[in-house]
């Protein structure tokens, strides 16, 4: 606390805004507007993060500086004032939400009955004052005793810079470097949220992680820093995201996500992003510009990347491997879905250091509406990369005629011992398969649903059971209104 | 008991049928032949209310329910089937997954409770069966990689799970060698009872061999232009359809 009082007399000597609104009233927990040093500070402090994070952090800043906002990406939007966000606010205490779900925005409501979500959860997920005690609590203390009997760590970004220093220091920007790209900077500057997990040699995790039971930090980050390290020989599933869309006021998400394995260790990384993608005529929406990387240190060490991405008007995320271990295995599995004004530039990199390393990319882009997905992936087979395999398949399915569907492959190969395999496809859902499906009796949406879960099966397979089955229903959801 | 008076479609900016009358009474099975171009597809199309094939006289009802404000899968849902002439291709969706979702999408607008996935399976097990189809082939998807032969069976299996009350069949049997001729008649006959109707839309007498129709009809250019019992199909056969004084502009 005390390192907290002295971050606001530093702001408060900074900054002019600081008598309005902020110092008057004690309990407010937002830092001013715009990015500074002194925001950085400010946000350290309340994190009360030790001296190293903090410097860090503010290196990551100065590197920020100098950097330009990329814009190879096929989106467009609006340039971002980055001077006009806030980078710190307390999660919201209870009065600020709804105070029953009669007060939640009735389109939210229709589509989590859709996904056919409990009454309870739909109370969480809209951020609804619950008092009571829900289910949820005491499976997620359940859950937590059990992990920490197998050794596993799974606590929240601060927890661990608190915790696990080592770990930490050792970790933290060893997969992707702080000034790695503009948004990865401002993450590294700025982050206050997020996870980490550390499996111990030998462990498998004995169920999958997600963030919904990390029940403190329900609320999602605008700029999250997630870490993953399987050592030796263990194993662990995590998810990420959730089907039902999450009430968030925040535009701007720049994320970041490091998974490290080594020797003859295995994640499996799944998520499904379901944020606000703008309404029918585009405006509104989150703009998403994640940096997601695993490092296959280990030998015969693997990493599964397997995304469902739904949401977000503006998608610019490319989870990608590094393989360097001999032996070592990267995938991707990638649905990307687009509608209405949806903009999303997403793929993979798959860079082969060690010998036999290989990798799978399947990537299954849907347009719709007046939207443009791209797929854009880099296959690079380095030198010393003896006997790489890599399969790539990029398929993309149009609905309607004014949507697009891009691709755009990179292949670099420096080693002729390199196999490398691309194939590409675009097709349509023509109206014989639309009405071959009415005629049988199914309902218009029902019928695009049907045919859109047959086209992304081979991705969809690779989701925990659990979470394909709520995906399912979540691609139909998203293509509402696409047809007809 | 589907009635259909007047009937007038047109496809394209162009009429193809031109007041077309036919009346199908429960426990009939009616045949419909004609030349190329004659609009026995448009028929189908419009009975089953395909997009692009837009009524512009004339009335059709089914059971007293006027078919022409409904939408195709609500035809479905009272009773109306169409064997399709080319079998569309689903990838990645497999046959069982296909069907279940499409008898559950009809009970649930006759207001019936869902299918139990128990009954289903005993269900869908029991007709690929009676149809010779191989239980995997239920797993694979929908008519991917399938031969033509094989196709059609698979409309027939499907025929057969949903049960309809009217079936039409649009040249089902054409392309088929005798084997596959046999199981669509196999189908059909199978659905034959006395409170079904069926429709045949077919080029040769051939399929009339193994199912025999109540009535057979002569469409050409829009019209239903001559109607008879089975030997009009054996006549047409001899004689062709000049030699019956049909010629392709007979309206």
């Amino acid at each position: 606390m005390v390192a907290t009082q002295e971050a606001k007399q530093t702001v408060q000597d900074v900054t002019g805004e600081y008598k309005y609104g902020f110092v008057t009233d004690i309990e407010t927990e937002k830092a001013p507007k715009g990015l500074s040093e002194d925001v950085i500070r400010f946000i350290s402090a309340k994190k009360d993060e030790p001296e190293w994070l903090l410097a860090w952090r503010l290196k990551a800043y100065q590197k920020w500086l100098t950097m330009e906002e990329p814009t190879w990406a096929m989106v467009d939007y609006p340039k971002i004032d980055f001077q006009d966000i806030y980078y710190y606010s307390a999660p919201k205490s209870a009065e600020d939400g709804p105070k029953s779900l009669d007060e939640v925005d009735p389109e939210l409501l229709r589509t989590y009955e859709k996904l056919g979500i409990s009454l309870k959860e739909q109370e969480v997920l809209a951020g609804v004052a619950v008092d009571i005690v829900f289910d949820s609590v005491s499976v997620a203390t359940t859950f937590r005793k059990k992990l920490k009997e197998a050794g596993i760590i799974f606590c929240s970004i601060s927890e661990a810079a608190h915790d696990y220093p080592e770990l930490m220091k050792k970790y933290l920007g060893s997969v992707v470097p702080v000034a790695d790209n503009y948004y990865s900077a401002l993450n590294s500057a700025v982050f206050t949220d997020g996870t980490f997990v550390y499996i111990p040699k030998g462990v498998r995790c004995p169920m999958e992680l997600s963030t919904y039971f990390r029940i403190n930090e329900a609320n999602t980050g605008q700029f999250e820093r997630t870490i993953i390290i399987a050592d030796e020989g263990s194993y662990v599933s995590y998810l990420e995201g959730c089907t039902a869309p999450q009430r968030d006021e925040n535009q701007l998400h720049a994320a970041v996500v490091e998974l490290i394995t080594h020797d003859d260790a295995e994640i499996k990384y799944s998520t499904v992003q379901n944020w606000y993608p703008g309404d029918k005529d585009g405006k509104g929406g989150i703009y998403n510009f994640v940096t997601k990387r695993g490092a296959c240190r280990g030998k015969n060490s693997k990493i599964s990347w397997t995304q469902v991405e739904t949401g977000s008007a503006i998608t610019w995320k490319y989870p990608s491997c590094l393989l360097i271990g001999d032996g070592s295995v990267g995938e991707f599995y990638s649905v990307a879905i687009t509608n209405n004004y949806q903009q999303a530039d997403t793929g993979t990199k798959m860079i082969h250091i060690g010998k036999n390393t290989s990798s799978t990319i399947i990537s299954k882009g849907i347009s719709a509406g007046k939207s443009e997905a791209t797929y854009r992936g880099l296959v690079r087979v380095m030198a010393g990369a003896e006997n790489a395999r890599n399969f790539t398949q990029c398929d993309s399915l149009l609905i309607g005629d004014k949507c697009g569907a891009h691709t755009v492959p990179y292949i670099e190969i420096k080693n002729p011992t390199a196999q490398v395999e691309h194939e590409a496809t675009t097709s349509k859902i023509s109206d014989e398969q639309l009405f071959y499906c009415q005629q049988r009796g199914l309902e218009t949406e029902d019928s695009v649903a049907l045919i859109v879960n047959g086209f992304c099966k081979d991705v969809m397979k690779n989701l925990p059971m659990e979470f394909a089955v709520e995906a399912q229903k979540l691609l139909g959801i998203s293509l509402e209104g696409s047809v007809g | 008991m589907l009635e259909i008076k007047n009937l007038h479609v047109t496809v394209g900016g162009k009429e193809i049928l031109k007041g077309l009358n036919l009346t199908i009474n429960d426990g009939e099975v009616h045949a419909i032949m004609g030349p190329n171009g004659a609009g026995k597809s448009t028929l189908s199309y419009a009975l089953c209310g395909k997009d692009g094939y837009e009524v512009t006289q004339g009335s059709i009802t089914y059971n007293g329910k006027n078919l022409m404000d409904m939408d195709p899968n609500e035809r479905a849902g009272e009773g109306l089937f169409l064997g399709f002439q080319y079998p569309v291709e689903i990838p990645g969706v497999s046959n069982m997954n296909f069907l279940r979702s499409a008898l559950n999408s009809q009970r649930r607008y006759r207001g019936e409770d869902e299918i139990a996935a128990v009954d289903f399976l005993k269900l869908i097990r029991a007709k690929a069966a009676e149809l010779d189809m191989d239980p995997e082939m239920l797993k694979r998807p929908v008519n991917v990689g399938f031969s033509g032969g094989e196709k059609k069976r698979n409309e027939m299996v499907q025929m057969a799970v949903l049960d309809p009350s009217l079936a039409v069949l649009d040249e089902t049997d054409s392309g088929l060698d005798i084997d596959a001729l046999k199981i669509v008649a196999t189908g059909i006959n199978r659905l034959r009872s006395p409170d079904k109707s069926i429709l045949m839309i077919t080029h040769y007498q051939r399929l009339l061999d193994y199912v025999v129709p109540d009535y057979v009809h002569i469409l050409a250019a829009g019209q239903i232009v001559k109607t008879g019992g089975k030997e009009l199909a054996l006549e047409l056969e001899e004689k062709g359809y000049m030699g019956l004084g049909i010629t392709e502009s007979a309206a």
